[in-house]
């Protein structure tokens, strides 16, 4: 897939305890430019928290990690810089317009004013809201929102985005949507992170990491996962894998 | 500066689309000095006097007319009933009980002396104290009037006594609702200020919006001031509003300057604004963050000085007040507004309470974690 050379997220033995908890144990993997790279596994495989890491949210308890380039132990805001991101939980204001929300990110993000109101037609444009322009987040149906947010979330065009089980809550056609969108701009060479728990998803990314207890357990295509587990699906994959077969 | 700008466009936005936002800016500081004006008074009115009279005579009736025309005392005839009297004072339906005792004429003619006997609930002993002190003052008064009458003062050789006439400073009428409402207006900004600050940065944190903020490159102090700036504006307004209605319906005199009033207020609430973010950083959601306001802010309230003098509190209590910002407001407004006191006459408190903002301010950005 992307035949690109230099890693834009190198990660190497990055391991998170809470007290004796391991969330992440020793993940290593590294993701080149341009890819959409999934993090697939069930609730409480440590997806969000590898995720958090990488965003400069969280701190990790050890490994050696950088993110376009920069270390997450002592350049934690160079890296926000160079990314966005978009969480599972909710994280547009909903009381404040479309507009203002776009306005203030923008504004956050050191874009000019002109900068800010280019970018926000286009946006608008091209996800067809431009009648919702002063609508109030709170009564924007779910699927719109979460287009909105990762909209937002790659307005000041970072190098990765970063998208925590993007699609929670969604129907199906709107998530084949949402894809749709991710596609379109991993086009333009940004690399997507992603993490899911859904195996329609598993099979739009270039490449899956499968995580299961903090640890990875697989890492290809989902060409070759599906392959080397001799299944017709990433949903046959990952049952194989959590029900430890090989 | 300008990343500043755009986060306070954006909390201005949100508090005046929120529709309880608007009444608790504008309606609760009215209330509170309407209401709170007229009940919290240590005045004394309408003390539930019980009279037993077991004389009868005109001038235990005279003794008992006395009370009944004072303002300050509500008259109730027990007749010769002590009982009745004290089953009253048992229920609560009565302050006190004065007891004439029966020969109470006589013996005053005869001797020029007598005794009453007073029985007083002291449940409160302030008020007890107070009524007390009411009640002997008019007995001494009425004791004045018998001995001109009889003659004696003319007579005979009374000692003429220290003749006392008071002045009383600053707040010449005595006129509590003057000495509340300085003390209310400070209670006002104080619980806006900190309660609508702290609350609105660890609702970021229950929504999560805080998360989408805490992954762009902003900076903490920006962070941070951004949500001060919105709620001291606020609770500056209210201020203002508290000095309008002090002024024009409490005819409260403003002696001092308003702009070193303003400067030191404005100081004060970026202490109680960074308290109140110091206290969000740590919490994580609106329940924590009410109890550990309250527990504060009650702490605080109790021991600055709004009823009681900081000045007759134990050595240890002064030394708390120290670190009680609103024990330094307490006494600066009343200072200013009430006494003219100007900038020399509050320096001290001005520095301590700069010095103080600067700490408290400190204290919120650095415990704002960007990172977990």
């Amino acid at each position: 897939m992307a035949a690109h050379n230099t890693p834009v997220i190198d990660v190497k033995e990055m391991t998170k305890t809470f007290g004796s908890f391991v969330a992440n144990d020793r993940l290593t993997f590294r993701v080149e430019r341009g890819e959409i790279f999934g993090f697939l596994g069930a609730n409480g495989a440590g997806k969000t928290t590898a995720v958090r890491i990488l965003c400069g949210l969280s701190a990790p308890t050890s490994g050696q990690i950088t993110v376009a380039g920069y270390d997450v132990w002592t350049q934690s805001e160079q890296i926000k810089r160079n990314i966005g991101y978009m969480s599972q939980r909710f994280s547009l204001y909903e009381d404040i317009t479309v507009y203002e929300n776009i306005r203030l990110f923008g504004g956050i993000y050191g874009l000019s004013r002109r900068q800010i109101r280019e970018r926000a037609g286009e946006l608008l444009g091209r996800l067809g809201l431009e009648n919702q322009r002063d609508t109030l987040i709170a009564s924007l149906p779910l699927g719109w929102r979460q287009k909105l947010a990762f909209s937002i979330a790659i307005i000041h065009r970072p190098g990765i985005v970063f998208l925590d089980e993007p699609t929670g809550g969604v129907d199906p056609i709107t998530r084949r949507q949402f894809w749709d969108l991710i596609y379109e701009t991993a086009q333009s060479l940004i690399t997507v992170f992603v993490t899911t728990h859904y195996m329609d998803e598993a099979e739009y990314c270039d490449r899956l990491c499968v995580m299961d207890e903090g640890r990875i357990v697989a890492m290809d295509t989902p060409y070759r996962l599906k392959q080397q587990y001799g299944a017709q699906d990433m949903n046959e994959v990952f049952i194989k894998i959590a029900r430890k077969e090989i | 500066m300008r990343t500043i700008l755009f986060l306070l466009q954006k909390e201005f936005l949100q508090i005046f689309r929120n529709r309880l936002m608007l009444p608790v800016i504008f309606v609760l500081p009215l209330v509170q000095l309407l209401i709170l004006v007229h009940a919290a008074t240590l005045e004394m009115k309408k003390i539930d006097l019980v009279v037993v009279n077991r004389d009868l005579s005109t001038w235990s009736g005279r003794l008992a007319q006395k009370f009944t025309a004072s303002p300050f005392f509500r008259v109730q005839d027990a007749g010769n009933n002590q009982e009745a009297a004290q089953e009253l004072l048992r229920k609560g339906q009565a302050d006190m009980v004065m007891v004439i005792p029966a020969g109470f004429e006589r013996n005053m003619m005869r001797e020029g002396e007598e005794s009453v006997q007073w029985l007083v609930d002291a449940i409160n002993g302030t008020t007890a104290g107070l009524s007390y002190a009411y009640a002997s003052a008019i007995l001494a008064d009425f004791h004045r009037e018998l001995l001109q009458e009889t003659g004696y003062s003319a007579g005979m050789d009374l000692p003429s006594g220290i003749n006392v006439r008071e002045r009383y400073w600053y707040n010449p009428k005595l006129n509590y609702k003057i000495f509340m409402i300085p003390g209310i207006m400070v209670l006002l900004v104080t619980i806006i200020g900190m309660f609508l600050s702290a609350l609105n940065l660890v609702r970021e944190k229950e929504l999560g919006t805080i998360e989408q903020i805490n992954v762009t490159p902003i900076r903490k102090y920006q962070f941070i001031i951004g949500k001060l700036i919105p709620f001291w504006v606020i609770a500056l307004f209210d201020l203002s509003v508290g000095l309008t209605i002090g002024y024009f319906l409490f005819n409260m005199p403003i002696l001092g300057s308003l702009p070193v009033l303003f400067a030191f207020a404005s100081l004060y609430l970026m202490v109680i604004l960074g308290l109140g973010l110091f206290i969000s950083t740590m919490a994580s959601n609106q329940q924590q963050v009410m109890f550990i306001g309250f527990f504060f802010i009650i702490v605080f309230i109790l021991m600055s000085g709004i009823f009681t003098s900081t000045e007759t509190m134990p050595a240890w209590a002064r030394t708390v007040n120290i670190i009680n910002p609103l024990a330094y407001f307490m006494r600066v407004i009343r200072m200013i507004i009430l006494k003219g006191s100007g900038l020399t006459d509050i320096g001290r408190e001005m520095i301590a309470i700069g010095i103080y903002a600067v700490l408290a301010m400190g204290l919120a950005v650095w415990r704002y974690r960007k990172v977990t």
